[in-house]
């Protein structure tokens, strides 16, 4: 369970170009359940969604995951909490260029000092998992758009999370690959793990998979979007 | 279905070729090392140069043999061409690259 | 403790792929630097062997000379100075030298010409060392002409080469008996060029010296640890230039290899982002950074001092042969002996491998604290 009590948070705070994104929001995420948050762009989305897998520590509020207040400590714990409990899939999938597949799997885990054989085989055995079995050794830069995000969801696996967060994560996407990423969500819920996902893609908002939707617009949360695009 | 540490897998990580190519120049090295003390000239014998410096009552080393004064270093006096000014620049190129001898920069008797 | 070097190993396969993607440009580095290591490492390695050769050799050099300064200038001294000078406490033998510097037009070489009574030649017999004998393409039983103090020819025979491993002092040397290098050089008896002096106490050279000065009013001594000390100092006066040389191509480098360590990339940038969003800490990406540079580093300061050590001790440092022939004809052929000390591979390591370090650290440090969300903006 991750709760968040009158989180706010302001970027460039004290120069002009201040920027208010969230506004004292307060809202509890259950950890095992598939979760959406949805806004058109600008309502703060993504900057909850990096909040919430301790990306960045808000301006004021308090974030509490499993009962431990987390938006307080410093980088080191949050660091290895957030190694530890979230994996990310983000918008450009930000793979390392020049480096083979398996590698950019495995870098997650790279600061845990796993044995090398055992780190190799967890990351191809995801990679087998997610049909890229045969591409193991080929730089991310050949992989095709779909590819590329089921390359990140493994690396965001790797450390065996319990929550994935995937910030946009069909933008890059045709129907048929959204659909594909949606029976990877279902098969990581099937697991048992959390998956909280930012989208303005209706194809996400419809699905049945999605068991929780927190709206937002300007910051704030809302029951009810007037026009949903 | 699973690869996990072939041999080939374990020689292709980045890390353990730089081991071997790190543990190839420290042998190297260790080798320059013992080179050094075998042959070097603390272990090695002094050779018949020696001997001739002791027969002959030699003073210097026969290196730059353009100039008299840079031929036999120690001996020069004052009036060589580049101890004129020891800033100087002189017109034989090694002299440039020798200092003035001791015995001038530090005279130890008046009479210099 | 294998969990930690599992960690570290981990990051240097991280820096090793992410130096392996701008392969060129990175050998490039490599080979520059390597370069600049090989030069530095080549001139100390040369001058340090060079030095510990001649003090090893000039060890037995005379503990005293005695010059004679006639007018401000060496003059030949008579040999009745040595009975003047008496019996003076702790001398054990002195003598005279008797040599001179000749001028071989054919060649355009300085010869020194001295005496040697010990290997008893005949009238027109002469060992020479092994440079003229290159030089001049003679070997033993040949005939060799110079033109003497009279301006008539003399022509002498080679009775034999001195012995190469000596070339360092006898490249140049022509020995022969002293009635023939009289007669050439036109010095009447009772004349030498210089005297020597034997000391076996060291402690009394001192004293001996200044009994010398008080003696022999105009005579100038020259003491054997005046002459290591000159040798000891060949090449500190401008072992300097040679730096000041290197000295452009050294800040060259550092520009190059500042701008390639210091300048991140926006690429890297948002690569160190990255690391930092899937669960790198500030402290694991600087290390992996340490890595990049030290590996380079390392690698180019193992690179250079080796091909130093084989450019000085294998291949006798024939890139410095120009430099120390100057316009002489005469170069003696020689072996530098190895000689490695310790503090002088210190000081090369600390140089060439904490400065690019640290270079490649500096910018990373700015860029890895900054917070793991710039990825999602």
């Amino acid at each position: 369970m991750i709760r968040l009590e009158q989180i706010s948070k302001v970027f460039n705070q004290g120069r002009p170009n201040e920027f208010r994104a969230i506004h004292g929001l307060s809202l509890g995420i259950a950890a095992d359940r598939v979760t959406l948050f949805t806004g058109p762009s600008g309502s703060g989305k993504t900057t909850l969604l990096s909040l919430v897998g301790c990306l960045a520590r808000p301006t004021s509020g308090r974030i509490y995951l499993k009962g431990r207040m987390i938006s307080a400590l410093p980088e080191r714990f949050l660091t290895d909490i957030r190694r530890s409990t979230f994996g990310f899939v983000f918008q450009r999938f930000n793979l390392i260029k020049g480096l083979s597949l398996i590698e950019n799997v495995m870098l997650p885990a790279y600061p845990l000092g796993l044995p090398f054989p055992e780190l190799r085989e967890r990351a191809a055995g995801l990679l087998h998992g997610l049909g890229l079995g045969s591409k193991l050794e080929n730089r991310v830069e050949w992989l095709s758009g779909g590819e590329a995000q089921r390359a990140a969801i493994c690396r965001a696996l790797i450390n065996d999370p319990a929550i994935l967060i995937a910030d946009e994560p069909t933008a890059n996407l045709d129907s048929a690959l959204t659909r594909e990423f949606l029976a990877i969500v279902e098969g990581l819920r099937g697991q048992g793990k959390g998956v909280i996902i930012t989208s303005h893609d209706p194809l996400i908002a419809e699905s049945a998979v999605m068991e929780a939707v927190i709206r937002m617009r300007d910051g704030r949360r809302v029951e009810r979007m007037a026009m949903e695009d | 279905m699973v690869i996990g540490g072939s041999i080939r897998e374990r020689v292709a990580r980045p890390s353990n070729r730089a081991m071997a190519w790190f543990l190839g120049l420290g042998a190297l090295l260790s080798v320059s090392l013992a080179h050094a003390l075998w042959f070097g000239l603390d272990g090695a014998d002094p050779g018949h140069g020696v001997e001739l410096v002791r027969e002959l009552g030699l003073s210097d080393l026969a290196l730059f043999t353009e100039a008299r004064y840079t031929r036999h270093l120690s001996l020069a006096d004052s009036h060589a061409a580049f101890q004129d000014h020891p800033l100087a620049l002189d017109h034989f190129p090694t002299a440039s690259l020798a200092a003035p001898p001791e015995h001038l920069r530090n005279p130890h008797v008046a009479g210099d | 403790m294998l969990q930690a070097i599992e960690r570290q190993r981990y990051f240097i396969d991280y820096s090793l792929s992410s130096l392996a993607r701008r392969r060129g440009k990175n050998l490039g580095l490599l080979t520059v630097y390597s370069l600049i290591v090989f030069l530095l490492a080549s001139v100390m390695l040369f001058t340090q062997s060079l030095r510990q050769e001649a003090a090893a050799i000039l060890k037995e050099a005379p503990e005293i000379l005695v010059q004679r300064i006639a007018a401000g200038r060496q003059d030949l001294i008579p040999a009745a100075y040595l009975e003047r000078m008496g019996s003076l406490r702790g001398v054990s033998e002195k003598r005279g030298r008797l040599w001179g510097y000749h001028f071989d037009p054919a060649i355009k070489a300085n010869y020194t010409l001295m005496t040697a009574d010990q290997h008893q030649l005949p009238p027109d017999g002469i060992l020479i060392g092994a440079g003229i004998a290159r030089a001049r393409g003679l070997g033993a039983g040949d005939f060799l002409s110079l033109r003497g103090n009279d301006g008539k020819p003399a022509a002498f025979r080679v009775e034999g080469i001195l012995p190469a491993e000596t070339e360092l002092i006898s490249s140049d040397l022509i020995l022969m008996a002293e009635p023939s290098l009289r007669a050439f050089f036109g010095i009447p008896d009772g004349l030498y060029t210089d005297l020597i002096l034997k000391v076996s106490n060291p402690r009394e050279v001192r004293k001996v010296a200044e009994k010398l000065t008080l003696l022999l009013p105009d005579t100038r001594p020259i003491l054997r640890e005046e002459i290591l000390r000159t040798y000891d100092a060949i090449f500190n006066w401008r072992e300097g230039v040679v730096f000041v040389l290197l000295m452009g191509a050294l800040l060259a480098f550092v520009i190059f290899a500042w701008d390639k360590a210091s300048g991140l990339s926006a690429e890297e940038r948002q690569e160190i982002g990255i690391l930092k969003a899937i669960g790198w800490e500030t402290g694991d990406v600087i290390r992996m950074k340490f890595w990049e540079g030290g590996l380079i580093s390392l690698s180019a300061f193992l690179l250079g001092y080796l091909l130093a050590y084989l450019h000085v001790f294998f291949a006798d440092g024939f890139l410095f042969e120009p430099v120390l022939k100057g316009w002489a004809t005469l170069y003696p052929a020689f072996r530098p002996r190895p000689v490695v000390d310790g503090l002088q591979l210190a000081t090369l390591f600390f140089f060439s491998v904490f400065p690019y370090t640290l270079a490649t650290l500096v910018p990373v440090w700015r860029a890895a604290i900054t917070d793991p969300d710039s990825v999602m903006r």
